[in-house]
């Protein structure tokens, strides 16, 4: 029982390795493609809160992603592809006039982006017929 | 190092010490976990972009590990649910606690930073 505890739980922290390695890296390739450092960063803050958010609610929806999955994608992935402390610090390094632009226009579109997922999980409820739930 | 394998690598020790975080501060009505990643990971920050280290070190440290140990995904996603749980009072001091919390101490970092004599 306990071995197989920890061989999950290595089996988690590999797998939100994985998730970070790659999510950061498509982050800074937002970064790079992108001529300014505070529309790269809301840009990729806002799509990460909608694919957050899409996932929470179809996992309590319908759960048709595998506990595993969500760890990979939900925490590995999207939660180091998004980033609070780059946001904060883009913030105080401008002008602030824009900074508060900046921060209202994040929390917004963010926010505005995770009620966009949620709506999203419900209509995929609503045209899928019901799934029985995977458990792993 | 290849800056890819750079960044990666600082990326996966950042998502799996948030995840360690997460695991180690159990929480049940609020989102508390997300709070230290993102203050902790904003202080950590400021200190690494201003104390004047190599672009290398940037990548792996800063962009890498900060970025990835802190989220922002997360942080929208419980602000919205603790408002649909009725917790309206709750869900707005935690994204304004979180913004207020991290803008302090990524300033406080910065200001370190530009005081420290090297």
């Amino acid at each position: 029982m306990a071995h197989s505890q920890t061989l999950a739980h290595l089996e988690a922290i590999l797998v939100v390795g994985i998730g970070g390695f790659a999510g950061s890296n498509l982050r800074y390739f937002v970064d790079l493609s992108l001529p300014n450092s505070l529309v790269a960063t809301a840009l990729v803050n806002v799509l990460g809160s909608l694919a957050l958010g899409f996932l929470i609610y179809e996992s309590r929806l319908t759960g048709a992603i595998s506990e595993t999955s969500r760890t990979l994608i939900a925490t590995g992935f999207i939660a180091s592809f998004t980033t609070y402390s780059t946001f904060v610090v883009d913030a105080l390094t401008t002008t602030p006039a824009l900074a508060v632009g900046y921060i209202i226009g994040s929390y917004a579109l963010g926010f505005g982006a995770v009620l966009v997922g949620r709506e999203a999980a419900r209509w995929l409820r609503s045209v899928t017929p019901p799934t029985p739930r995977v458990s792993d | 190092m290849e800056p890819a394998h750079l960044l990666g690598t600082g990326g996966a020790i950042g998502a799996i010490l948030r995840y360690t975080v997460d695991r180690v501060l159990v929480h049940d009505q609020y989102p508390l976990s997300t709070v230290v990643v993102n203050v902790v990971g904003s202080f950590a920050l400021g200190l690494v972009m201003f104390v004047g280290l190599s672009h290398e070190t940037i990548l792996l440290i800063g962009t890498g590990a900060c970025g990835s140990f802190t989220t922002y995904s997360s942080f929208s996603v419980q602000t919205v649910q603790l408002w649909e749980r009725g917790d309206r009072v709750q869900a707005t001091l935690y994204a304004g606690g979180t913004l207020g919390l991290c803008l302090l101490g990524a300033g406080s970092a910065i200001g370190i930073a530009t005081l420290l004599p090297f």
